[in-house]
């Protein structure tokens, strides 16, 4: 279970509190206005940030002395997603060993992975040479490698079409349910939410509400959510 | 984002380490040359005069050369012809130019005997007269608007083709280009540009005198050498070049506090395509720019080379015995200079207390006088060691040193917006140290550490050869040997060793700012 | 590419290879003193002006001509030019590894007796063909000239500083703070004019194209057509004769007599070998090492050779007057004299 117990984030004209608990293996949608601190959620989460009190814990465990690195969590960025001067096949590969150098053995895992994310054959390539769909599959398919029970999606696939983004999210949930991970996505788009399914966290007014049913907050937001939701 | 508080880490450590060393070679042996003064040193009026016109040639070179070296960066960044790489080649070679020959060029042009005279006297025009505070200017931005022009230029390559697409798609003109993605690259490029060669101007010495008319170009570094030679009071000589660090230290930080670092955004680098200015106004304009400061860094270059073909055959054998000793401590010096850089571009480009610092404190090592650091080092090691014996060793290290500034110069905005755009992923990915200098930074960084280590190399081959007491006439290097035929009236021999070593220095210029840029982005 | 290759320097403190760096440095220090350890014939060190030990210097050739006679090794060390060389000994004090000193100037030589560390040179000065009277007990001259302008020869020459002041001849001159023949003109119009110098100063200042920071930059000026005359030596026409059989250079005489410089060299008090020291410098008067003198340093020998000077000395102007300050007004003088030289010129 990833929990936020009294976490408190201040910052100059800007402040964020959350009391909230997640269950492992769960599809959880983030969504506010911009600004309200969905990112800055995530990146508390992840450790880019340590929040001013309270406490992160994943299944019990304060995640506090722990960089960024060593977190059981996996993110994806809105861009800088991949090292352009790596392979598709490197930059996979880097879910499993930083070196690079790999065994047989792990060459065929991370070929597999590849061949999982609908890229086969493409491993070879640079990420300039790729699209902003096979791109997002790369990272998915580091992530698949680096198996950790938590993945963070920080606007993943704003800039793709609707339908290669429902693909997209697609494969995201198979991805987790492989390696059994919990997945927490920021989205400005509500379809998004209603895709993953699962239970949304809505941000606002300097607060990170407690989870609730995806389906039943959007059938039903409450006035904050409302006011973001119609305008 | 990174709010988290960074450790200093290896990384940090060893840019601490590399600063200290750089520091201890800039204001120790200033300090040590100081410590070994009678008496108490006094500047007296006509040293304050030496200091204020150091100060101002160089703030005025380095204005110009900035100034100028703008539009020639954005014309050749927005340009493709034929020669256009090899003119970019070009551009470094002035720079690294020993001083006397870069003069001896220059006079060979803009003389009073010179080719433009000759061209104003056919048409009836009296010659020019180059001598004064303007030839000074006019020897510092020939020296320095190449140097300025590749570093903007590398700025303007920098700015991700994205935002170009998208500027086009908006429709923008020039105008807007300029306020919306010139100015914001600039306001980041400039500073650093034009304190680098400012620092560079305060120590020059024999071109601001031969050029400046006379004593009236008496800059900081003359009256070191009064100091030193003349009244052999060590007590001035240090404090003089400590005034000059301790002005040159406050312009750094300055200039750092005027420079905002943009926000980086991640583009995919694709080769820069540029869809405005395409008018022809604006091609000709740009066409015009291009040739004119062709022709004002070339022509010297081949009067150089004019010069020195004859004197090829009359060169001593030996010549090639000192042209492979500056080889050697070209590539030790390069190697030394990005040993020292690179853990100082990351130290500098993360944010961390005392990052500026670090940063300032690469940039000083040029603005410290070069007699004083040769007298300081000598102090130092005269009790353990035979200097002639260092001669070459030191002088690898005190160009490394020197380099220095321009190595940072190219080394940290990249070092920066790799930090800004990877940072995150590697630090999620929890990859760190050697790990991350191997699979992330290196890669990322290598045109700009190309670039450093062919400058480096350059320099080292060229200008910096010389170290004062730390000479070995019988194993010396390049610009020692050409200093030595002139000074047995072989100016025609000297003529040609100034061609090898403008050829070599070249040379090593193109193959490792080539090599950095190999199949470097994709 | 071979910089991709290379660590980080706190790669380089965890390395195995982490004592490489020393180890290196201390061979490198070592070196020289396992070679003097492994010698066993005495070792005479001469500090000398860096030209002197150049390929076209005197050196090569006194080297071979010396050792032979002494049986000992002869080393000379390079030390910038003349003043750096005090300058360098200065630093260096009581513990320095010289034992001779080659190549001071009487500019130099009023403050190079005061720091005390030179000896008498104890040696029997034969008959010097200067054209002043020498008497030093510590300072042995080995070589002179005449500082001079130098001209092409069918330029019409002013025939002493005041025409050169009236004329429009244009000249390139070096700055007496970083170079010997600038001081040596200093001198020499104090010498001719003493108190009326700063009215000779401001008289030349339009004649003056520019000063330069060493001989090479002017000389170099001068051959590239920048200006009219140039100061240099009597002697340096006969270089262009000699190695280039170029007789279109010429010096212009002044009826008010040129400034002499005599160059010295003398031995160090400290020296770990006198008997040596002293060797050198009765050596330093003998043919072999004076008839290298004037087709190497293109300067007078002390003591003219039996066989005469080169032909190509033969068409130099000779001056009818020299002049000579002492060591002492040398020295005296010094700082005034560049005060009025700063003050004219920098108007």
């Amino acid at each position: 279970m990833l929990t936020l117990e009294g976490v408190e984030i201040r910052r100059p004209g800007f402040a964020l509190a959350a009391d909230l608990a997640i269950e492992n293996g769960a599809r959880v949608s983030v969504l506010g206005p911009s600004g309200a601190g969905k990112s800055t959620l995530l990146s508390a989460i992840a450790g880019f940030l340590l929040p001013d009190a309270g406490r992160v814990a994943f299944d019990g465990r304060d995640l506090a002395p722990l960089p960024p690195g060593r977190r059981p969590v996996s993110m994806i960025f809105q861009d800088g997603n991949l090292f352009p001067h790596l392979t598709a096949f490197e930059n996979a590969a880097l879910g499993l060993r930083l070196s690079g150098r790999l065994t047989r053995e792990e060459r065929d895992r991370v070929a597999r992975s590849l061949d999982r994310v609908g890229l086969e054959g493409l491993g070879d390539r640079k990420p300039g040479a790729l699209s902003g769909g096979q791109q997002g599959r790369v990272a998915l398919a580091r992530i698949l490698l680096r198996a950790q029970p938590v993945m963070l999606l920080d606007e993943p696939f704003a800039a793709l079409g609707p339908a290669l983004k429902r693909r997209m999210l697609a494969l995201v949930d198979e991805v987790a349910t492989e390696i059994g991970a919990t997945v927490l996505m920021v989205s400005h788009d509500p379809q998004d939410a209603r895709r993953l399914g699962g239970q949304t966290v809505f941000v606002a007014g300097g607060r990170a509400h407690a989870p609730a049913p995806t389906a039943h907050l959007l059938d039903q937001p409450p006035p904050a959510l409302r006011t973001y939701l119609e305008g | 984002m990174a709010d988290r508080p960074q450790p200093l880490g290896a990384a940090g450590a060893a840019g601490l380490i590399a600063a200290a060393v750089v520091l201890a070679l800039t204001l120790g042996t200033a300090l040590l040359t100081l410590s070994r003064a009678q008496g108490v040193a006094r500047l007296g009026a006509a040293d304050w005069a030496a200091i204020r016109f150091t100060l101002g040639q160089a703030a005025i070179s380095a204005g110009l050369s900035v100034a100028l070296a703008i539009p020639v960066a954005r014309a050749l960044a927005r340009r493709r012809f034929a020669g256009r790489a090899a003119l970019v080649t070009l551009l470094g070679a002035p720079f690294i130019l020993p001083v006397i020959v870069a003069v001896l060029g220059l006079l060979t042009v803009f003389g009073r005997n010179g080719w433009a005279s000759a061209a104003l006297d056919l048409a009836g025009l009296p010659p020019l007269d180059i001598y004064g505070g303007h030839g000074v200017i006019l020897a510092h931005v020939f020296l320095n608007l190449p140097l300025a022009t590749r570093l903007i230029l590398q700025g303007w390559l920098a700015v991700p083709s994205e935002r170009f697409r998208l500027a086009a798609d908006l429709g923008f003109g020039p105008p807007q280009i300029r306020r919306h993605i010139e100015w914001p690259m600039l306001r980041e490029v400039c500073p650093g540009t034009l304190i680098v060669i400012f620092l560079v101007c305060t120590t020059s010495f024999a071109v601001a005198l031969t050029l400046g008319g006379g004593p009236r170009a008496t800059t900081v570094e003359l009256a070191i050498y009064q100091a030193f030679r003349f009244e052999f009071d060590l007590g001035k000589a240090a404090l003089l070049a400590l005034v000059q660090l301790a002005l040159s230290g406050v312009a750094a930080l300055l200039a750092l506090g005027l420079a905002v670092p943009q926000a980086a955004a991640g583009g995919l680098d694709r080769a820069v395509e540029r869809w405005d200015a395409q008018g022809p106004w604006h091609r000709g304009g740009d066409a015009a720019l291009i040739a004119l400061a062709a022709a004002f860094l070339v022509l010297p270059l081949l009067a150089i080379f004019l010069d020195g073909v004859p004197g090829l055959a009359r060169m001593p054998a030996s010549i090639w015995g000192a042209a492979l000793r500056s080889l050697a401590v070209a590539l030790a010096s390069g190697a030394l200079t990005l040993a020292l850089a690179l853990p100082m571009a990351l130290a500098a480009a993360r944010p961390r207390p005392g990052a500026r610092m670090v940063e300032a404190a690469g940039y000083l090592s040029v603005a410290v006088s070069p007699l004083v650091i040769g007298v300081g080092l000598f102090l130092l090691v005269r009790p353990i060691a035979n200097p002639t014996a260092l001669a070459l060793p030191v002088t690898a290290l005190v160009n490394a040193a020197m380099s220095l500034p321009f190595a940072l110069r190219a080394l940290i905005p990249a070092a920066r917006a790799t930090e800004a755009i990877y940072g995150p992923l590697a630090d999620q990915l929890g990859l760190q140290g050697r790990a991350r200098l191997r699979r992330l930074i290196l890669p990322r960084l290598r045109r700009p550490m190309g670039f450093a280590m062919a400058l480096a190399a350059a320099l080292s081959m060229g200008d910096l050869g010389v170290i004062a007491l730390f000479t070995d006439p019988s194993a010396g290097t390049l610009p020692f040997a050409l200093y030595g035929l002139m000074g047995a009236y072989r100016m025609d021999a000297a003529a040609g060793a100034a061609l090898i070593l403008l050829a070599s220095s070249l040379a090593l210029f193109w193959l490792f700012d080539r090599g950095g840029r190999l199949d470097a982005d994709t | 590419m071979p910089f991709c290759a290379c660590p980080l320097l706190s790669d380089l403190w965890e390395s195995p290879m982490r004592r490489t760096p020393l180890a290196i440095f201390a061979a490198l220090t070592a070196l020289p003193a396992l070679h003097a350890a492994a010698q066993e014939t005495p070792v005479l060190t001469v500090y000398t002006y860096d030209s002197f030990d150049t390929e076209w210097g005197p050196g090569p050739r006194i080297e071979p001509a010396f050792e032979e006679r002494c049986g000992c090794d002869l080393q000379f060390v390079g030390a910038g030019d003349g003043a750096a060389l005090l300058a360098r000994l200065r630093l260096e004090g009581g513990n320095t590894d010289a034992d001779v000193v080659l190549g001071l100037d009487t500019a130099l030589t009023a403050a190079a007796r005061d720091t005390g560390l030179f000896a008498p040179h104890g040696i029997e000065v034969p008959p010097l063909d200067l054209p002043v009277d020498w008497q030093d007990d510590t300072f042995v001259p080995f070589d002179w000239g005449y500082f001079a302008f130098v001209h092409a020869r069918d330029f019409d020459p002013p025939a002493n500083f005041r025409d050169l002041a009236d004329s429009e001849a244009q000249v390139v001159i070096q700055d007496p703070r970083s170079s010997t023949p600038g001081l040596g003109l200093l001198m020499w119009v104090k010498a001719a004019y003493g108190d009326a110098a700063p009215e000779i100063w401001e008289g030349l200042a339009d004649n003056i194209v520019t000063v330069t920071k060493g001989w090479s930059e002017a000389y170099g000026l001068f051959l590239d057509g920048e200006a009219d005359m140039v100061l240099s030596y009597t002697t340096s026409p006969a270089y262009h004769v000699a190695a280039e059989a170029d007789d279109t250079k010429t010096a212009a005489p002044f009826d008010e007599g040129h400034y002499l410089q005599v160059e010295v060299a003398a031995r160090l008090a400290g020296s770990d070998q006198p008997e040596l020291a002293r060797d050198f410098l009765d050596f330093m008067l003998t043919a072999p090492f004076q008839t290298a003198i004037p087709e190497t340093n293109w300067m007078y020998p002390a003591v003219t050779p039996e066989a005469g000077l080169p032909a190509a000395y033969d068409g130099l102007i000779r001056p009818g007057t020299a002049l000579l300050l002492s060591p002492d007004e040398a020295r005296a003088i010094r700082d005034t004299a560049l005060d009025e030289w700063l003050t004219a010129l920098s108007r």
